[in-house]
């Protein structure tokens, strides 16, 4: 089964760029995406860009509103994501506890709905 | 035999069987939605076939068979059926559990148990808590949906909602059917012992009044804890719940006196506690602690059997307890714990040092709503004679109280230290 796992961090949570704690982050999560890599779960997942760049799309009453910004304005934004191939929840877990970020922030895993299957 | 009798004793045994039965069929199906239903099948199957025709020798067997036949019914009902693959899977696997049929007498060894699988499915971390403990109850406890809704005071659709919720998280998440590995397992057992300990203190809460309409929830934890115990003999803290529960149920009897009001530890009539019980509770804490894994429900256990065997107050190891508290604050550093320590020293050592040991807590923002800190801080003042204290301490306590029973005996226990009760009681 699929699973996303949502990155979602506060504002300035994460360590800052150029110090050791950045660096550990990072390796963190080289090491975690190397694991799915060699395990064969990973099917994908990217750092998204700040919140500042993101548009939000809804039709309301036919008419398509276009407005700026991420859907809600909560501290915790989503930052990144991952696309993984797992057995079960459990699984899908073990990685998410293995994001760096579940440090200060948090991950949410949700299944995929699979549209091919009945 | 009455028509009544024969179906309370067919539920008896229904029930009895209830958890066995329905892990077997989500092993097969995988899907404990589906499990349950058939299994509903299977009871009411039941009622009328053994009525007419005997209870069979291996009703176990019997349950089985008539459940998986009627998941293969349901199937093959399902209009969508051959759409669905996954449907089409679990048919199958039922299909090849044809070997089960026509059950020999002694079919029971035959089939296996899996409850230990199903009690982590529906303690899954991932479920709410409420979710967990009503699935426990239905699934492994065998309750209908309407006796757990009772007892947690929700109506019927609410609680009805709460499971089928908890269902499709399972089947769609695809939380595992399975105990999980060494590296998950300590954290996992936490959360089912958790779930155990909260199904009972549910029903300890819960004064003799309104219990009569309630489904024991103390008698059923500890089902569950025997249960537990049997399927995992290793683990030293799952004797130590049980033990826990047993020593504290034994106890019931002596919480309140006839008028229903509340009678503190202390001032209880040892004569009416559970004497064998006190003995089960204690032989299974020390199977627990000679494993030498000392956990927070050993030493509770251990604190709950020093009480329970002591033939009164006077004759209770106060010492010990308060140094039990202390060894229980490692696991559990909390306030709360530091408050029963401070009352364990006062009785062990005089009530001034309990009021040492509780100044300590003064400044703890935890404690300053929190009622039994100042039915503590009362009772000890009362006790080294500081009559303003505790009249100040006893109306903290009263307004923070919104139980009737302990407010009430709040309120004597002010009248007895002969301070001006009415004016503590209207402001």
């Amino acid at each position: 089964m699929q699973y996303l796992l949502m990155i979602y961090s506060a504002n300035g949570a994460a360590p800052e760029y150029n110090t050791p704690e950045f660096g550990k982050m990072m390796e963190g999560y080289q090491s975690m995406t190397a694991e799915a890599r060699d395990n064969n779960v990973f099917e994908g997942g990217n750092p998204l860009q700040g919140t500042e760049t993101a548009t939000t799309v809804r039709i309301r009453n036919g008419k398509t509103e276009i407005t700026d910004g991420p859907f809600a304005e909560t501290k915790e934004q989503l930052g990144g994501y991952y696309l993984l191939n797992c057995k079960d929840l459990d699984e899908a877990l073990s990685y998410a506890a293995k994001i760096p970020t579940a440090e200060f922030g948090s991950i949410e895993v949700r299944p995929i709905w699979d549209m091919t299957a009945g | 035999m009455t028509e009544d009798s024969t179906t309370e004793i067919i539920e008896n045994i229904v029930r009895g069987e209830w958890g066995r039965v329905l892990s077997i069929l989500a092993s097969y199906t995988g899907d404990i939605g589906l499990s349950e239903d058939v299994m509903q099948d299977a009871f009411i199957a039941a009622l009328t076939h053994w009525r007419t025709r005997g209870i069979p020798t291996s009703p176990r067997a019997w349950l089985l068979q008539t459940a998986r036949r009627k998941a293969i019914d349901r199937l093959r009902r399902d209009t969508n059926f051959e759409r669905k693959r996954s449907e089409y899977e679990i048919l199958l696997s039922l299909e090849q559990q044809a070997g089960m049929e026509d059950m020999a007498d002694d079919a029971d060894l035959a089939i296996p148990d899996e409850r230990l699988r199903l009690v982590f499915t529906c303690c899954h971390p991932a479920l709410s808590e409420s979710a967990r403990i009503a699935l426990t109850l239905r699934t492994l406890g065998g309750l209908t949906t309407p006796e757990i809704a009772r007892a947690f005071l929700v109506t019927e659709e609410t609680m009805a909602q709460r499971l089928v919720r908890a269902k499709k998280k399972i089947r769609a998440t695809k939380i595992p059917y399975e105990v999980p590995g060494p590296e998950l397992l300590p954290n996992r057992l936490q959360s089912v012992l958790s779930v155990l300990y909260l199904i009972f203190n549910e029903g300890y809460a819960v004064t003799s009044g309104s219990a009569l309409t309630r489904t024991d929830l103390c008698d059923e934890a500890i089902r569950l804890g025997h249960m537990l115990t049997e399927l995992m003999p290793d683990t030293s803290e799952t004797r130590g719940l049980l033990a826990l529960m047993l020593l504290h149920d034994a106890r019931k009897e002596g919480r309140t006196d006839i008028s229903g009001a509340m009678v503190p530890l202390i001032e209880q009539n040892r004569a009416l506690w559970d004497k064998a019980q006190i003995d089960e509770g204690v032989r299974i804490l020390k199977s627990a602690l000679a494993t030498g894994n000392p956990g927070p429900y050993q030493i509770q256990a251990a604190i709950s059997a020093i009480h329970a065997e002591a033939k009164g107050p006077e004759e209770t190891d106060w010492q010990e307890i308060a140094l039990l508290y202390g060894k229980l604050y490692e696991f559990q550093p909390s306030p709360i714990v530091e408050l029963n320590a401070a009352v364990a020293w006062s009785y062990a050592d005089g009530p001034e040092a309990g009021l040492r040991a509780l100044s300590t807590l003064e400044e703890n923002k935890a404690l300053q709503q929190y009622q039994p800190f100042y039915a503590a801080k009362a009772d000890i003042y009362r006790r080294a004679g500081q009559q303003e204290n505790a009249k100040n301490a006893y109306k903290t306590a009263i307004s923070l109280t919104t139980n009737a029973t302990e407010k009430d005996f709040l309120i004597k226990r002010l009248t007895e230290t002969g301070l001006d009760v009415q004016s503590v009681i209207d402001t």
